[in-house]
């Protein structure tokens, strides 16, 4: 079995993140580092391989990105992940959500051309653009089912059974592989690496393809072809400080409910 | 503000930040209240065994991390800077597996070193006893040979994670002298007392253990009989750059505690940071914390190099632990009456620290190390990588 995990380089989100003067997010010049939401899916991927007993499941680390987003996939290689795809070309910069999931696709094909894959898997969004649509159109391209916002994965060959949450139900839904799948933050704590696995990842196989290598035209892709355009990016005026309830009268414990209240946390 | 550290390779950067994750993300949310609670965080240990940080400085092949000294020491340098007791957990462990490691057989490394360095368990050594603090060679616990077996009778006592541990490294008097041997906590009449009440380290358990006629295999002896003191006394050397780390990572945790509340805090209008009379103290405690980590540093280059190091290590461990006594004292200070109270974790360090002056060595006793080093003398020596 094969299970591609897309794994995204962003900026980090503790960090400083600052905007390039054509609105696209800075990647160069800010710390970056695997996205927290793809870590789960990680996750799920080596779960899914150490349930495997006896049968040969192979995941496959895949990220999109600059130079930098290497560092994307060598986390995701130090967490367990067998070897990794490193697709990176200039023409990419800027990409919107449908290019990306045509460079995206197209490299799940070309890991496909040495044994079927059987499960993509997502997180279920970044934690900087937070699109959440990745998952959807990556399934349309390669022509597969899609289940999002999966919190429990059980598989039996190649059937699989998800949970989802929903806010008002939970969904368990019955899918054959191969298909997309992205989870949730509710799937279970990513695991660290571990300082062997960090030795490990050293020796593990790391792939760079071009857009080239993967048959994408350079013009179809990138911030010139992209179908929406960002004409503003500012960032928000710092916060403010929050309303203080100074209890004076005994009306203290009121006031701080009824703030809840018009908040809609009770 | 952590400290700046200089690493020899991309791998030891990468253990420095997967320490400094684990540090922020779980040992430090729980630290102020295990201390509180003096609960001892069991689990945590088996975290850091499970990320690979509790056999560090062994070779690979017998399931260590096969990491020089240097890199070791500086990830419990981190984790002291969070958590003392847990930093001061990870060396006494490091310590316990030592006499396997250097004195057994290559039959009793197969045996059981994988499995003491594999993460899930924790050690102990029981070396002290109530009236052979200072003087270990007093101790009067003994092991009886019976067949082959020993059977060791006595009570130890100080033992770092005493009642918590899965083996002790035991040193008891049999026929041929102080002996050392390797005792599974499940040995039947293997007891721990209550865990002493301490003014610090309190999430730290420290406890009695108490022999009354402990049966262990004979193969469970540890280099010959007789050898059990310099088995000891070595495995301390390394053991004291392990405090060291942990004193410069509690210095280190009380600088930056102080700075970042001197540059807020005000009075007279102004940022306490910017008083000479505050900034120069802030300025020493800097200096003593950057010179310790140094001086510590230099003795586990020359350990991981095979040289002779028991001086320096002495050195280090009086220098290191003498700064963060000061250092913390200082962050007090530097807090005012804020830094008085628990509220904030200044006063914790401080408590903390007094220890490191006292065990693995008193600092007393580390003085009569260094000059008895002197008094043979050597050194000066020059040496090339
Ligand atoms: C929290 C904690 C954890 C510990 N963990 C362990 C452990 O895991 N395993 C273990 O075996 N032990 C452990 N110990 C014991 C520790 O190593 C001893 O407390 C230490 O060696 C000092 O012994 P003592 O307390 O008996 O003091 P004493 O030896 O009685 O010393 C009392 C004072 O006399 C001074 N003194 C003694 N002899 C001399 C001399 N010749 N010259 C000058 N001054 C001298 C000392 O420096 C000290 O100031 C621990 C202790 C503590 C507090």
């Amino acid at each position: 079995m094969k299970i591609v995990v897309l794994v995204k380089y962003v900026p980090d989100a503790t960090a400083d993140r600052q905007f390039e003067s054509d609105h696209t997010v800075d990647r160069a010049g800010v710390p970056g580092l695997l996205s927290e939401l793809d870590e789960y899916a990680v996750e799920q991927a080596l779960q899914l391989k150490e349930k495997a007993e006896g049968e040969d499941v192979e995941v496959v680390a895949l990220t999109v990105g600059p130079e930098a987003a290497a560092e994307a996939v060598k986390k995701a290689l130090q967490m367990g992940a067998d070897s990794g795809v490193h697709v990176t070309d200039e023409a990419i910069a800027g990409s919107d959500y449908l290019a990306t999931s045509q460079v995206l696709a197209a490299a799940v094909r070309k890991v496909g051309e040495s044994g079927a894959v059987d499960l993509v898997l997502c997180g279920m969004a970044s934690t900087d653009a937070s699109g959440s649509v990745v998952p959807a159109m990556l399934a349309e391209r390669l022509d597969l089912p899609q289940v999002t916002l999966g919190s429990v994965i059980e598989r039996q060959g190649d059937q699989v059974r998800i949970k989802r949450d929903g806010d008002t139900s939970t969904e368990v839904i019955g899918a054959t592989l191969p298909i997309v799948l992205s989870v949730t933050d509710q799937s279970g704590e990513a695991r660290y690496p571990s300082f062997k696995g960090i030795m490990a990842a050293k020796k593990k196989p790391v792939e760079t393809w071009s857009l080239a290598d993967l048959g994408v035209d350079a013009g179809e892709v990138g911030l010139d072809a992209a179908w929406s355009k960002v004409e503003a990016a500012e960032a928000r005026p710092p916060r403010t400080q929050g309303e203080i309830v100074t209890d004076e009268d005994g009306s203290g414990a009121t006031a701080l409910v009824d703030f809840l209240a018009s908040k809609k946390f009770i | 503000m952590p400290a700046t550290r200089v690493l020899p390779d991309e791998e030891s950067t990468a253990l420095l930040q997967l320490t400094r994750d684990l540090c922020t993300r779980e040992l430090l949310p729980q630290a102020a209240q295990a201390e509180a609670t003096e609960t001892f965080p069991r689990e945590t240990f088996r975290l850091l065994g499970r990320a690979g940080l509790l056999g560090l400085p062994y070779p690979e092949e017998h399931g260590g991390g096969g990491v020089s000294y240097e890199v070791y020491l500086q990830v419990v340098e981190e984790i002291a800077s969070v958590w003392a007791s847990v930093g001061v957990g990870v060396s006494v462990h490091a310590l316990s597996c030592f006499g396997l490691f250097t004195r057994g057989t290559e039959e009793q490394r197969q045996r059981w070193l994988p499995e003491m360095l594999g993460g899930e368990l924790l050690g102990a050594y029981c070396l002290s006893e109530a009236h052979a603090g200072s003087d270990p060679s007093a101790m009067r616990t003994k092991a009886v040979r019976d067949g082959d077996s020993y059977v060791i009778t006595g009570a130890k006592a100080w033992t770092t994670h005493g009642g918590q541990a899965d083996f002790y490294k035991v040193m008891a008097r049999a026929d041929g002298g102080i002996s050392c041997f390797l005792v599974p906590a499940d040995a039947e009449g293997l007891t721990a007392d209550a865990p002493e009440r301490k003014m610090g380290l309190t999430g730290s358990a420290t406890a009695t253990m108490r022999f009354d006629g402990v049966r262990v295999g004979a193969d469970r002896l540890l280099g010959q009989e007789g050898d059990g003191l310099r088995i000891a006394l070595a495995g301390l050397d390394s053991g004291r750059l392990g405090i060291a780390a942990v004193a410069v990572g509690l210095a280190q945790a009380a600088v930056d505690h102080a700075v970042a509340y001197a540059r807020e805090r005000e009075q007279f209008g102004r940022r306490i940071i910017d008083f000479q009379g505050l900034s120069f103290l802030l300025a020493d405690m800097e200096a003593a914390t950057l010179s310790a980590r140094a001086t510590y540093l230099h003795a586990a280059r020359l350990r991981d190099r095979g040289l002779p190091f028991g001086r320096e290590a002495s050195v280090a461990k009086l220098v290191a632990t003498d700064a963060a006594m000061k250092v913390t004292t200082d962050a007090v200070q530097v807090l005012g009456g804020y830094g008085y109270t628990k509220d904030f974790p200044v006063e914790r360090f401080m408590r903390e620290a007094k220890v490191t002056q006292i065990f693995e060595g008193t600092n007393q006793i580390q003085r009569m190390v260094i000059a008895r080093s002197l008094a043979k003398g050597d050194a000066g020596n020059l040496h090339t990588d």
